[in-house]
């Protein structure tokens, strides 16, 4: 048997603005067994709804990511209102459902550039971000943050986009798209790309259901499991269809991600023609008194939230379970018996987010 | 079919266009309208209720009855707007400028000039200067 070491990967890594430690057992070059820890970004913030009021919880639920922010806030408002049985209006739903179809876009962005930098292409890094810029900057106009958006209540949104502002976006996202298949065609089509790729860390079928695989990391397994299907915010009244792939590896798992952003931006011109026009928020009284369970579908998978109120304005407690934290026991499957320099790619292709993952 | 030189399009196409970034500071960023740069408050029409001290997440705001003053540590501020959504009397409001940075964290504090309930006829020109002068911000305190 050649003998086995153990290098660890992390908790500060270049290709990684996160903290999170493997202990990669390495036979060779070859990786044997990888042993996650996480631990090092747990800020508390699930138990922070005994000190904060319900409403006041919003901009903290927010603040548990940085990507999908906006998601946050919205799991967690929808949740407070099945236990209070508020009925949002229905604008209110459409305008949710279009700032989280920017936030899915935005978030697969970063995504493609954050893989293009872990393999090596710099200037492809580059011209993601430069695109995600213009998504980040229609945040900025509609809702007057870049990261941390602040719109979501209970009962419905504070905010509202008028015509011409949801026609300005849809035009930026027609002109986004030639862009954008151009620059995804380089991911699909380039030699060194697909040399990075094609092959590299296999996730079957049976095992990501076996590993409990979610989202993008799940549909390019060929699952085809998407919990916008299951009809929340305004999503019942949109057409599209689930993105899958039989492929399996990593180059399966950038391509069910890039389509996927040409689909959120159908998605929105769809919102956009078919938003109707009443309130944008439902006025809520009293305390919540119950519990309620939310699935979500996030950037980066289903995330769920779990509240139990007990009539006073505190909530007796707040879960949040979030997509990475889902796909860690994924990652260490596709890890065994990858080339040691495959490691860092591998750890992207599941597109962790720490800060989510430990809260 | 994996194909070469893919990237050498957009690598001439970005050779000879504009660049992507703006040459900050020389050409000043322009905030959109909605931005959530800070809390102003609009102190005539205040009526020292505390509701915004209250609804603030990070505690930020501090509102003195007594002594008729509603002060902010800008520094605190989380820009949620929370405050200005509470506020009955919507004298708060959230406008572009973001705070900028100081070796010490400060307090904003506004003085909410006292009206006299029935004016003196005497010296009323006494009195005017007073009630205008403490409206002013007094910053970095």
């Amino acid at each position: 048997m050649p003998k086995r070491s153990v290098v660890p990967f992390g908790p500060q890594h270049p290709v990684l603005p996160e903290p999170i430690h493997l202990d990669l057992v390495l036979e060779d070059e070859h990786v044997v067994e990888a042993i996650p820890s996480i631990g090092y970004v747990h800020r508390g913030l699930e138990s922070l709804v005994q000190k904060k009021d319900f409403n006041e919880m919003v901009y903290v639920t927010e603040r548990i990511c940085g990507i999908c922010s906006f998601m946050h806030g919205m799991g967690y408002c929808n949740a407070v209102e099945q236990i209070m049985n508020v009925e949002v209006p229905r604008r209110a739903e459409y305008l949710r459902t279009i700032w989280a179809e920017m936030s899915r876009i935005h978030s697969h962005l970063l995504w493609l550039g954050l893989l293009a930098d872990a393999f090596g292409f710099e200037s492809l890094f580059m011209q993601s971000w430069r695109m995600r810029e213009k998504i980040l900057d229609m945040f900025e106009i509609s809702t007057g943050g870049r990261v941390i958006f602040s719109v979501n209540k209970i009962g419905g949104v504070l905010k509202d986009m008028p015509k011409e502002m949801l026609n300005q976006f849809v035009s930026i996202l027609d002109g986004m798209e030639k862009e954008l298949r151009e620059t995804t065609q380089i991911f699909m089509d380039d030699y060194t790309v697909k040399s990075r790729l094609v092959g590299v860390g296999i996730l079957t079928e049976e095992d990501a259901i076996r590993r409990g695989a979610v989202g993008p990391m799940m549909r390019a397994s060929g699952l085809a499991i998407d919990m916008r299907k299951t009809g929340y915010a305004a999503y019942d009244d949109l057409d599209f269809e689930i993105i899958t792939s039989k492929d399996c590896d990593s180059y399966a798992r950038c391509k069910v991600r890039i389509e996927e952003i040409f689909q959120s931006i159908a998605l929105i011109r769809q919102a956009v023609a078919k938003i109707p026009d009443t309130e944008i928020a439902a006025a809520v009284k009293g305390f919540p008194n119950g519990e309620a369970f939310v699935r979500f579908e996030q950037p980066r998978g289903e995330a769920y939230y779990y509240v139990r109120a007990n009539g006073t304005k505190f909530l007796d407690r707040m879960r949040v379970r979030t997509p990475t934290f889902a796909n860690l026991p994924a990652l260490t499957q596709i890890l065994q018996g990858c080339q040691f320099a495959d490691v860092p790619l591998l750890i992207l292709t599941i597109d962790p987010c720490i800060s989510c993952t430990e809260r | 079919m994996a194909q070469f030189f893919g990237f050498a399009k957009t690598v001439m196409k970005n050779l000879f266009s504009k660049p992507a970034t703006t040459s900050y500071p020389a050409a000043p960023r322009e905030y959109p309208e909605r931005t959530r740069g800070h809390v102003e408050i609009n102190i005539d029409n205040c009526i020292m209720c505390g509701m915004c001290m209250r609804s603030c997440p990070p505690g930020a705001i501090e509102v003195k009855r007594a002594e008729n003053t509603w002060s902010i540590n800008r520094f605190d501020c989380i820009q949620c707007g929370y405050c200005v959504e509470k506020c009955p009397k919507k004298c708060l409001s959230i406008v572009p400028g973001y705070q900028e940075p100081q070796p010490e964290k400060s307090v904003d504090t506004v003085v909410k000039p006292v009206v006299e309930e029935a004016p003196k006829p005497v010296a009323p020109a006494a009195t005017e200067p007073k009630a205008q002068e403490p409206a002013a911000v007094e910053e970095g305190k």
